[in-house]
């Protein structure tokens, strides 16, 4: 194969940057995720249901 | 639209006036402006055909960095003693607080850009070939890059990071200008065979946007 | 407050999105499997040398930066419509969608600009082509969406970020075709339009990977704006939430009358 440097570092990059980055942001969520009580974490609000609360 | 640009008139008055007495732009900003030049000419190793070659992009970077200066100061105009929360309370519509702060803007930045104009003539030893263009793309883009700036300055009033901030939020959205206020006026001052004109119809699209659109989205950022 | 603590995730997952995790792993798997094993190199034979051309292995960073570049745009356009959608209805559904996207798409961004340059490399010979239109614009839109997340980091008050953010993201989404435009005029030599599908002999197998890089790169898309969206939107519950418990408890010690604890003395 060649160019094998290039392609390693390309797709190497790119796969770990995203590995790294679905980590983070798993892990950024845990906490909060952990005190918003279940009836508040509603997954996906339709827009303006939530009127009232504007944030 | 009377009361409009009457408003219009006495924000940019106030700003002008303050700057009159204050003379922050002239007495630091304009002196900058001429010590980016001398810099460019100590980096670039200067004889005078090099400079003059480069001097349209080294004029239109020299403008970029004073306007960043004088956003910054008509800003900071504004946070002292509550001052924007009068004007807001004035009734005065957001829109016309846009374009008086904008306006007395592009007025320091035209001033600036004839100094920097006498500069590249001096330092870099610019012709000038085509004054209609020259003066055509100086206002042009003066009036570009004061919207864009006064409205990236409501922005980011306020904050303590404003004078970093500022820069990375306002440069990349103005590098369209650079680039066509670059290129027309190397047709201004015959250093290439290009269109000017051209350039400088890309340059009215983006000043009527900027300014439509900066007076527009004020709204949104003064209700705060 | 046990019982509602109890009932809460303890992470920003749900079925559905593990469903959509497992199959974008494995249809990165597949993607590996495909651009790397059962398509081939690019090699052509000159019409007139017989010489062996082309781009060789190289060409198996297109499954990847051609369906990142085009998520990028995606992800920016989302978040301009986002951030529109929140100036006109005010609902934080609006502004964390808006937060997620712009985050999510400067990833994509930056690897777009890292994977060009990683091919342009062997390719056009050269890291970086000064005005090559796409690259510049891709850039300008990177830098632009950086101040975007750091305009948002800075700013305190939740709903002045969203208003500022929302500013900032259409001006962005606005001044993309001027700058665009520029580019184009500002060098006529564009590498990208001949040197990327046009020349190359595209085959069956060639086409369906990178429809599958397509489909793949939009499933790592959707996990992470997913889950991103997830993150804003507790973060934004759990400020607003700790506020009010932490009211209601004081009023709650008021009615017991223990003034001690509802000034916070004592605690």
């Amino acid at each position: 194969m060649t160019h094998l440097g290039y392609l390693i570092a390309g797709w190497g990059i790119a796969l770990g940057t995203f590995a790294v980055y679905a980590l983070s942001v798993v892990r950024r969520g845990r906490d909060p995720a952990r005190r918003v009580p279940a009836e508040r974490s509603r997954w996906l609000t339709a827009p303006g249901a939530d009127a009232g609360n504007r944030g | 639209m009377n009361r409009f640009l009457a408003d219009a008139r006495l924000v940019a008055a106030k700003d002008l006036r303050i700057e009159a007495r204050s003379r922050v732009v002239l007495n630091q900003v304009a002196p900058f402006a001429l010590l980016v030049l001398v810099l460019f000419g100590f980096a670039l190793d200067a004889d005078q055909r090099t400079l003059r070659a480069f001097a349209p992009g080294l004029f239109w970077v020299a403008v970029l960095l004073c306007a960043l200066l004088a956003v910054q100061r008509s800003v900071s105009v504004e946070q002292a003693d509550g001052a924007l929360t009068g004007l807001r309370l004035s009734g005065m519509s957001p829109a016309a607080l846009f374009v008086g702060k904008a306006a007395a803007v592009f007025v320091q930045l035209v001033v600036l850009e004839v100094l920097l104009t006498a500069g590249i003539i001096v330092l870099y030893g610019s012709e000038i070939e085509q004054p209609l263009l020259l003066v055509a793309t100086g206002v042009l883009a003066a009036v570009a890059v004061a919207c864009t700036g006064t409205l990236y300055g409501a922005l980011a009033s306020g904050l303590g990071v404003r004078e970093t901030l500022l820069p990375i939020l306002l440069l990349p959205v103005l590098a369209p200008v650079l680039i066509g206020a670059t290129r027309a006026f190397d047709d201004a001052l015959g250093n290439a065979a290009v269109d000017g004109w051209a350039w400088l119809g890309l340059l009215a699209v983006f000043a009527v946007v900027a300014t439509a659109g900066g007076a527009l989205a004020h709204g949104a950022l003064v209700e705060e | 407050m046990t019982e509602t603590m109890a009932t809460n995730g303890t992470t920003t997952g749900s079925r559905g999105s593990r469903v959509l995790g497992a199959a974008t792993l494995l249809g990165l798997a597949t993607l590996l499997l495909f651009a790397f094993g059962l398509t081939e190199a690019d090699i052509r034979l000159h019409p007139t040398t017989g010489e062996e051309i082309g781009q060789f292995d190289a060409v198996r960073l297109l499954y990847l930066h051609v369906p990142l570049a085009v998520f990028t745009y995606v992800a920016f356009v989302l978040c301009a419509f986002a951030s529109a959608g929140y100036l006109i209805r005010r609902t934080p559904w609006f502004d964390t969608m808006a937060h997620a996207a712009a985050e999510v798409g400067t990833v994509f961004c930056g690897l777009v600009l890292v994977t060009g340059s990683i091919w342009g490399r062997p390719v056009w010979n050269t890291w970086w082509e000064w005005g090559d239109v796409r690259l510049m614009t891709t850039l300008v839109l990177f830098l632009m969406f950086t101040g975007y997340l750091a305009l948002r980091r800075a700013t305190v008050d939740p709903r002045a970020a969203a208003r500022r953010g929302a500013v900032v993201a259409l001006v962005a989404v606005l001044d993309l075709p001027l700058v665009n435009r520029s580019v184009e005029w500002w060098e006529n030599r564009t590498l990208h339009q001949k040197s990327t599908l046009g020349e190359l002999k595209i085959q069956d197998l060639t086409l369906f990977t990178l429809m599958l890089g397509f489909l793949v790169f939009g499933l790592v898309l959707a996990w992470l704006l997913l889950h991103r969206f997830r993150v804003g939107w507790l973060e934004r519950e759990d400020a607003e939430h700790g506020i009010a418990a932490d009211i209601a408890e004081r009023r709650a010690a008021i009615d017991e009358g223990d003034v001690d604890a509802a000034v916070g003395e004592g605690t």
